[in-house]
């Protein structure tokens, strides 16, 4: 058996794990791993220029792979400047490890110097964390990191690495574990068969269903399950924020995404409903509006791998806690060879009811014949992209018109911060994108708020070879809040204007990268054409849109399903 | 509704934070809280009093089964069991109420485990209600310190929780 020092053993690791890339910033208490790192090629380390990127990096890459994303920091602010991004992959569960190095064991609660208690600090906000003991335990523990955050509901596991458990001298024998043992561990393999059966007599039996499936789709790698099911029942669909693109958003069956910026016409089904089956969504706030009137008349299917996510904020008639691909598959077989058919006449029905409120309202937004309106920058961009590019977002206005203007046929392609709202998100998470998938156009459409909370990654994507495309909605204004403070607060502006904005375009180029900047409607299409058409670089567009746009519809607050504004003055 | 929640943990560092963390987080309560190490040496039992609507008490009990470290729990409150917690209490006691405490510790079969001239220190176990009980019958007055261990349960019958 080899002998390998800590270090080298986290190193060698990774490796045995598939670990391709590890996003990060060295610093004292990591400086034995970073010299692993060094020596060896096949784990390639990206340098951010601050943590948090390193975590929303990673978040990019997991969102858009399936795979965990791997993160290596220092001990103290490098591991503290982890943490939002750590929160926003809980929040949406996001698969990730976080390797953070910690002062020698003999100085923890010394008050040393970089000390944090990142066990301690992360704890609300990881799925799991680990810390190691001894050196020997490195492979077991890095493996258990992997398999707790990959399996069940993902997350991310956060892994405190004191600087003694690698140092050089002392070397131990390696062998990386196959299998983990975790005896109070046990994420569901498969569905309940009785609760599974009972749930397609449901579907089968109702005359006004509805399907909303969530993120969860994504994650479980369910998309075509789901769109078989659904086109085999021929039932409306609508999607979470986090489940966009789980079923394609251009086909006839699907009502656009829910809750309160979602449509019209999905809203209004949800509220109306008999029955409604809800598949790896979690019912939240932004969906439901006020649960007491949440749609009155539906009884409830809720698929989900957390049983704490069951009857959480909803009470479900039909729990069935198990993996959204399983489930569906069964669900599927089950519907095939069911004797029993949907009653034609009320679906019939139920559509033509569905199709008049589409009718009604659709997404729509009045346009201008000289001011840009956001919405319309969307629209060009998805008929520029053939729809196929990965878009992240930043979070605001912009994030709710690249939700709804930008049609995703495909998942793992709408890449934002949906749970925890995370500004800062977009650049970092593009790069991960992008740094995975070089022969794909990557957009990160974001706000000129959002950007610069992030935007010292733009000498990363320098140094990286990262050609994304930064879409800045830039509206001389922190958008949603402002758009708030109009519909709450009397339109009184409480610092969400942003004065003294820097010179974008100079910015960019400062970092080695191009700038356009767009003011005119009329060259809004050529010029977004010539920034695709710059396939290797990094373009900062700077787009002047309508200052005072506003995000519709709009659920109003503590309403129920149907209660919105579909404008600045029409409320139904 | 109160419950008793007791729940098998792995005897870990960490673990206890986890759990304890968790109450806080997501504003549960915490009535009482006890832990031990079992007989198996890698695991704890804990025992946590708390009170939630049904809806609340479910999401503890499932928020608590998703913490990695929790091996196995179980609402005691949900069948026949037996809850007991421990009382050490001290008492004024000189002059006439030297008898009178001495009567009332019998009579909620209590010991006086400690004496001085002037001080009884009484140790008393049963459920919290009759502790509430002594403490009343003797009055707070004479009441100088009170330690209370947290209720500690377990089913009656067969029913065990165990690996």
């Amino acid at each position: 058996m080899e002998l390998l020092s800590g270090a080298d053993m986290l190193i060698r690791s990774l490796q045995d794990e598939g670990i391709e890339y590890i996003y990060g910033y060295p610093g004292g208490a990591a400086l034995h791993i970073y010299d692993a790192l060094f020596r060896q090629d096949k784990v390639k380390h990206i340098l951010v220029r601050h943590e948090q990127a390193a975590v929303h990096m990673a978040d990019g890459y997991a969102r858009a792979t399936g795979k965990p994303g791997t993160v290596l920091v220092t001990s103290g602010p490098g591991a503290t400047n982890t943490i939002t991004g750590i929160a926003t992959a809980f929040m949406d569960s996001i698969p990730m490890v976080v390797l953070c190095g910690q002062v020698a064991s003999t100085l923890i609660g010394e008050d040393a110097f970089q000390e944090t208690d990142m066990i301690g600090v992360s704890r609300p906000v990881v799925k799991h964390n680990l810390s190691v003991r001894h050196p020997e335990e490195i492979p077991e523990v890095i493996r258990k990191a992997y398999y707790i955050a990959a399996t069940g509901r993902p997350g991310p596991v956060v892994v405190d690495i004191p600087k003694d458990m690698t140092t050089p001298n002392e070397r131990y024998e390696y062998a990386y574990p196959k299998k983990v043992k975790l005896r109070s561990y046990n994420p569901a393999i498969r569905g309940h068969a009785g609760q599974i059966k009972k749930a397609v007599d449901m579907l089968l039996a109702a005359r006004r269903p509805v399907i909303y499936a969530g993120g969860g789709v994504v994650l479980g790698k369910a998309s075509d399950q789901l769109t078989e099911l659904v086109r085999k029942l021929g039932y409306p669909i609508t999607n979470t924020l986090m489940g966009i693109g789980c079923y394609p958003a251009s086909d006839k069956q699907h009502l656009g995404w829910l809750g309160m910026h979602g449509t019209y016409e999905a809203n209004m089904a949800m509220h109306h409903a008999d029955l409604i089956l809800a598949i790896g969504a979690r019912f939240d706030d932004r969906v439901t509006n006020a649960t007491e009137k949440f749609c009155p008349g539906a009884r409830i299917i809720h698929v989900d791998i957390d049983p704490a996510s069951i009857s959480k904020t909803v009470e479900a008639d039909v729990p069935i806690v198990g993996p959204v691909d399983a489930v569906l598959k069964e669900m599927l077989s089950l519907v095939k060879e069911s004797k029993q058919k949907p009653d034609a006449d009320a679906i019939a029905a139920w559509w033509k009811q569905i199709e008049e409120w589409r009718a009604f309202h659709g997404m729509r937004y009045e346009t201008s014949d000289d001011v840009i309106k956001p919405q319309e920058v969307i629209e060009i961009l998805h008929r520029l992209t053939n729809g196929e590019a990965f878009v992240t977002s930043d979070v605001g206005q912009h994030q709710m018109f690249a939700a709804q203007y930008y049609k995703f046929d495909k998942p793992n392609r709408w890449i934002n911060s949906g749970g925890l709202g995370t500004m800062g998100f977009g650049l970092p998470a593009a790069m991960g994108v992008k740094l995975t998938h070089p022969d794909d156009e990557v957009l990160c459409i974001t706000g000129e708020g959002s950007i610069q909370m992030n935007i010292q990654e733009l000498s990363t994507c320098k140094q990286y070879n990262l050609p994304v495309k930064i879409i800045n909605l830039n509206n001389q204004a922190l958008g949603m809040v402002k758009q708030w403070q109009d519909m709450n607060y009397e339109s009184r502006h409480s610092q969400s204007y942003m004065e003294s904005l820097p010179d974008f375009i100079k910015l960019a180029e400062s970092y080695g990268h191009k700038g356009v900047r767009i003011e005119k409607k009329a060259e809004l299409e050529s010029k977004l054409k010539e920034v695709l058409a710059m396939k290797d670089e990094l373009v900062f567009v700077d787009i002047y849109v309508d200052r005072f746009e506003h995000v519709y519809p709009m659920q109003v607050a503590r309403g129920s399903m149907k209660d919105m504004w579909l404008s600045k003055t029409e409320r139904v | 509704m109160r419950r008793i929640i007791s729940v098998l943990l792995e005897n870990e560092p960490g673990a206890l934070s986890r759990v304890v963390g968790l109450f806080s987080q997501r504003n549960y309560n915490i009535e009482t809280l006890t832990v031990a190490p079992t007989e198996d040496e890698t695991l704890s039992r804990l025992t946590v009093t708390t009170t939630g609507s049904d809806k609340v008490i479910e999401q503890i009990t499932k928020q608590l089964n998703k913490l990695i470290e929790v091996v196995k729990l179980v609402d005691l409150t949900e069948g026949a069991h037996i809850e007991r917690e421990l009382m050490l209490i001290k008492l004024k006691a000189t002059g006439s109420q030297r008898a009178e405490i001495k009567r009332t510790v019998d009579i909620f079969r209590g010991q006086i485990v400690d004496v001085t001239s002037s001080v009884y220190t009484v140790q008393l176990a049963g459920d919290s209600e009759k502790l509430d009980g002594f403490i009343q019958a003797v009055g707070t007055s004479g009441v100088l310190e009170v330690v209370r261990s947290g209720v500690s349960g377990i089913a009656r019958g067969e029913k065990v929780l165990s690996l």
